[in-house]
């Protein structure tokens, strides 16, 4: 229920005197610290001074104004918001974990270690590959780091002409912004009018200056690249590299493996695949797999297993090094890890098919009425368009999405991939049953159906209409 | 709901049954995936009969065959939640977390108390199961909890703005650099002290290697960056000048000397701050910083073996339009109703793509959310009790050590909760490794990062550590310290 106060700033909450958190007396003689006085402040950071009654009801109170996939269902493309298991939040939370500092030696971490060198293992089966680093902090990390590997690779070969990374036209942001963060030039490539990379583009702009081609399989379209083979063989051919975005693995675990069809380079979401909370916003974590002959520039340090003892591998001569402090973004990892060891072998492959599964059935539900192009059959995800509903009613798919917030449902991604004019991607992942697939399915296409004028203003149940972003941006406030 | 043991019941009958928890030894599945998968046989039966397909394995016809996997993935079998919790206990038993030994470790993560708030509120599931806050309307309560965060941290900064959260303390030193060669685009050298987080000099010597820019590295032999060391150093051609304060040794740094150095060149001033000192010490705007970058874990994160943390960054005005990440901004919704929404997103990735002045997309708005209820908990009084208790507590442990256990104090400098002593040893690490037994993580080893500081460790000392703890340290190294001197293994 959303209350007036609701909206209440800690400043204005602030009241003089209260405060939440009390501390112990000190125990110990002062010893004169003699500290410069140049060096200390005159007063604390003018921090709000709320009591503990009303810290628990602010933050209560706002947490009821977000949509969460323990309360929504959120098919949000390209995301994989599947649902987040309660025992991951009690096992990662286990004081022999979450209370592990991390620059104890390997000795205190034995247990630790074990998990994640069997993390690594784990990584490198589903994938195919041969290497792997646990250390990225999310997918846009990962694709980072693995670009600094490819650039340490061919630097280390004397290839110094190599300055291209190749991403198609449908890809992430991420990728060519990545790409340029570590040096390369981005050259893009065409999509072709089944939604899949354009070959002959790809071959007109295929050279001695390639460096990697950068490619989503399953893409963002939610279409599995089938020439993918004849790409990685043509970039292979002409000495390139091939890194694949994993942000789409939920569509094939165990059925195909990036190593199989000729990537060398890989990075996992855990947060998406394995099922790390997302967090509002992070965290996230990005490891990447790579081929043998990539394996010694990877981020230190790496678990390894001498007889039965493991230790952090921190000697590595070649390595480009690392790309954060400390050992990673544990926390996600240990649920990845968790996930894995729950779901099985089997367990994995019944995720991927039951994802495709329901993906291909939202699609058959309202493909009828609703124009998704390229959208004979998708894997775990698919981008419907309102670019005829747009031209013909005015309906946009910024309408569809908000007015979609009033049936309860988080709305899908909307304009991405840029390929598709008024797109919305939408990922029901395999945790949503068929009822909840109806129930959005008929959403939607009662929506289409509605006046336009009436969902310029959707949507119109929620805590608040429509917010003004361009005065957001144009005078911005970004504090109190 | 648990599903019991029944008597077998007809195949299909058997499928159809939606269980949350499988039996160990159960015949009747060999698959737990249906703990988190509802649809049923005679669902899938149904869906596939929209789709038009007869079965689950013909939607994957796009994969050509001879890319498939043909066996399983080779992975351990299956396990219940009761056999796992009790693997999972085995394994965590086998480390030795802070709480099992006494923790004085530091180095950028530090076991600072967690009042209970933080968890209650972060363990909602609504904002740990939300994502980020692409519709507006639909997640005001993160958006605003961030907002309110971007403020909390411009308090603690004394700086304009602070983005919604960066991964860590090493990538937000690397994001920060790459703002300042933005930000003064036509030159490219880039000055860190070595008394800077030696990982965070690893991440950006990473992040700079394929950019057009020059790392250089000023010696600080007296545990501090001299700032007549730097006015030699520091040229025309600089664009940035990176200190940490207090620094990876424990020591303060001179940071208003420092920073008038770098305003006469005018070059952007860095600084990597510990977010518990403001408490105490002046905040990074007070002294001229022009950026200020932390490792945010100290509010209210556990420690995690090093993540997931948050990455603290804080600017000037003048540099919104370099800042990487999410940022939240006030608006008003069309009937004029105050209200948050992500803002300024043309400097992203997804809109600039190859243009874009970071490639970050998620980042660590759970723990953003931790650090704004921590600081609201603590308030002006809370942190400042907590910086004074952990800066007293240092001190007497110093003392503590210097006049019980016969090591000394390697810099002669002042120093907040952390410092680092030597001894008449090289044998660090094992000193460190043998008092561990004893009930203490002592320290950290320095030589493993300093070549010329084999003799050196530093010791950090938060509001947790009692009298007794710091006492009984001083004792474990004595008594481990002579058991050397006399030979002992």
């Amino acid at each position: 229920m959303d209350k007036p106060q609701s909206t209440e700033l800690l400043n204005e909450l602030s009241h003089a005197g209260r405060r939440c958190h009390m501390l112990p007396a000190c125990d110990v003689p002062d010893v004169g610290p003699g500290m410069p006085h140049s060096a200390l402040a005159a007063a604390p950071p003018p921090l709000p001074e709320i009591g503990e009654m009303d810290l628990i009801r602010h933050f209560t109170n706002l947490s009821g104004r977000n949509m969460s996939i323990d309360t929504n269902f959120y098919p949000l493309g390209s995301c994989t918001m599947k649902y987040n298991p309660k025992r991951h939040e009690r096992w990662a939370g286990l004081p022999g974990f979450a209370n592990v500092h991390p620059l104890q030696t390997d000795e205190t971490i034995q247990g630790m270690l074990e998990i994640l060198f069997d993390m690594q293992n784990y990584l490198m089966e589903i994938s195919g590959l041969d290497a792997v680093s646990l250390q990225p902090a999310a997918g846009a990390q990962g694709e980072l780091a693995a670009l600094y590997v490819a650039a340490a690779y061919f630097r280390d070969r004397g290839e110094l002409q190599r300055r291209r990374v190749l991403v198609p036209d449908s890809a992430h942001g991420t990728n060519p912004a990545s790409a340029s963060l570590a040096g390369f030039e981005t050259v893009t490539i065409k999509s072709n009018s089944n939604g899949m990379v354009d070959l002959e583009d790809f071959k007109a702009k295929l050279d001695d200056r390639s460096a990697v081609f950068m490619i989503t399989n399953p893409n963002t379209l939610g279409l599995f690249e089938s020439q993918i083979r004849t790409i990685t063989d043509l970039m292979h051919e002409k000495g390139g590299l091939v890194y694949l975005d994993g942000a789409n693995m939920n569509a094939i675990l165990g059925i195909t493996r990036p190593g199989d069809f000729g990537a060398d380079m890989q990075h996992y979401n855990v947060h998406k695949t394995f099922t790390g909370p997302h967090g509002a916003g992070g965290p996230g974590s990005g490891p990447i797999t790579v081929r043998k002959h990539l394996a010694e520039f990877l981020p230190t340090p790496i678990v390894v297993k001498d007889g039965e003892r493991f230790r952090l591998d921190h000697d590595r001569p070649k390595s480009i090094g690392r790309v954060r402090s400390f050992f990673g973004n544990v926390g996600i990892l240990l649920r990845g890890y968790f996930y894995i060891r729950t779901l099985g072998p089997d367990g994995l492959k019944t995720v991927s098919e039951n994802a495709v599964l329901n993906a291909n059935y939202l699609l058959a539900r309202t493909k009828k009425k609703f124009e998704v192009p390229h959208g004979e059959r998708c894997m775990h995800e698919f981008v419907a368009s309102a670019r005829t509903l747009r031209r013909e009613k005015k309906i946009s798919a910024m309408d569809i999405g908000k007015r979609l917030l009033d049936h309860g449902f988080h709305a899908p991604t909307v304009y991405f991939p840029l390929v598709v004019p008024e797109a919305l991607m939408i990922e029901p992942t395999e945790t949503e049953g068929k009822e909840t697939l109806d129930r959005f399915a008929d959403a939607l296409l009662s929506i289409i159906e509605e006046d336009s004028e009436f969902l310029h203003h959707a949507p119109h149940t929620l805590p608040i209409s429509r917010p003004d972003e361009v005065k957001a941006a144009k005078e911005p406030k970004l504090s109190w | 709901m648990i599903a019991h043991r029944q008597a077998p019941k007809k195949k299909d009958e058997q499928n159809s049954v939606r269980r949350m928890t499988v039996l160990v030894n159960d015949h009747w599945e060999n698959s737990l995936a249906d703990a988190y998968i509802l649809n049923t046989s005679s669902d899938r039966k149904a869906m596939l009969d929209a789709i038009g397909v007869s079965s689950v394995d013909e939607l994957f016809a796009p994969i050509p065959s001879s890319l498939r996997l043909n066996r399983s993935l080779n992975l351990p079998a299956a396990q219940s939640e009761l056999e796992l919790s009790q693997h999972l206990e085995a394994l965590a038993a086998k480390n030795v977390p802070a709480g099992k030994a006494v923790c004085f470790l530091g180095g950028g993560a530090y076991d600072h108390f967690i009042p209970s708030v933080v968890d209650a509120i972060a363990g909602r599931s609504e904002y740990y199961t939300a994502y980020t806050p692409y519709q507006a309307e639909a997640s005001q309560g993160s958006l605003q909890a961030f907002f309110e965060y971007q403020s909390l941290i411009c308090q603690l900064t004394g700086l304009d703005m602070a983005n919604a959260s960066l991964y860590e303390g090493g990538s937000g030193v690397a994001e920060a650099v790459i703002m300042a060669l933005n930000a003064t685009s036509k030159k490219h050298q880039v000055l860190i002290a070595e008394s800077v987080h030696p990982e965070y000099r690893q991440v950006l010597a990473t992040y700079l290697a394929n950019l057009k820019a020059e790392l250089v590295t000023i010696p600080t032999p007296n545990g501090y960056l001299d700032p007549n060391a730097l006015r030699r150093t520091i040229t025309d051609q600089t664009a940035c000048v990176v200190v940490q304060h207090p620094n990876f040794f424990g020591c303060l740094e001179e940071t208003e000397s420092l920073a008038s150095v770098v305003r006469d060149k005018q070059a952007v001033f860095i600084v990597s701050f510990d977010p518990i000192s403001t408490g105490v010490l002046k905040r990074p705007g007070d002294y001229g910083a022009d950026i200020a970058v932390a490792e945010g874990q100290c509010l209210g994160t556990q420690l995690g073996f090093g993540g997931p943390y948050l990455g603290i960054l804080a600017c000037r005005k003048q540099f919104v339009r370099q800042m990487p990440g999410r940022l939240v901004g006030e608006t008003v919704d069309r009937n004029g109703k105050r209200c948050w929404v992500l803002t300024l997103q043309a400097r992203e990735q997804h809109i600039r793509r190859e243009k874009a002045l970071s490639n970050i997309c998620t980042n660590q708005g759970l723990f953003a959310l931790r650090a704004a209820v921590y600081l609201a908990a603590l308030g002006p009084q809370g942190l400042r009790e907590t910086a004074e208790l952990c800066m007293k507590k240092a001190h007497y442990a110093a003392d503590t050590l210097c006049k019980r256990s016969h090591v000394s104090m390697r810099f002669k400098r002042p120093f907040f909760k952390e410092f680092t002593v030597c001894v008449q040893s090289n044998e660090v690490p094992r000193l460190l490794d043998g008092v561990v037994s004893s009930g203490f993580h002592a320290g950290l080893s320095m030589g493993r990062w300093y070549p010329w500081l084999q003799d050196s460790f530093s010791v950090a000392v938060t509001e947790k550590r009692t009298k007794q703890e710091i006492d009984g340290l001083a004792s474990a190294l004595q008594a481990r310290l002579m058991h050397m001197e006399k030979g002992g293994a």
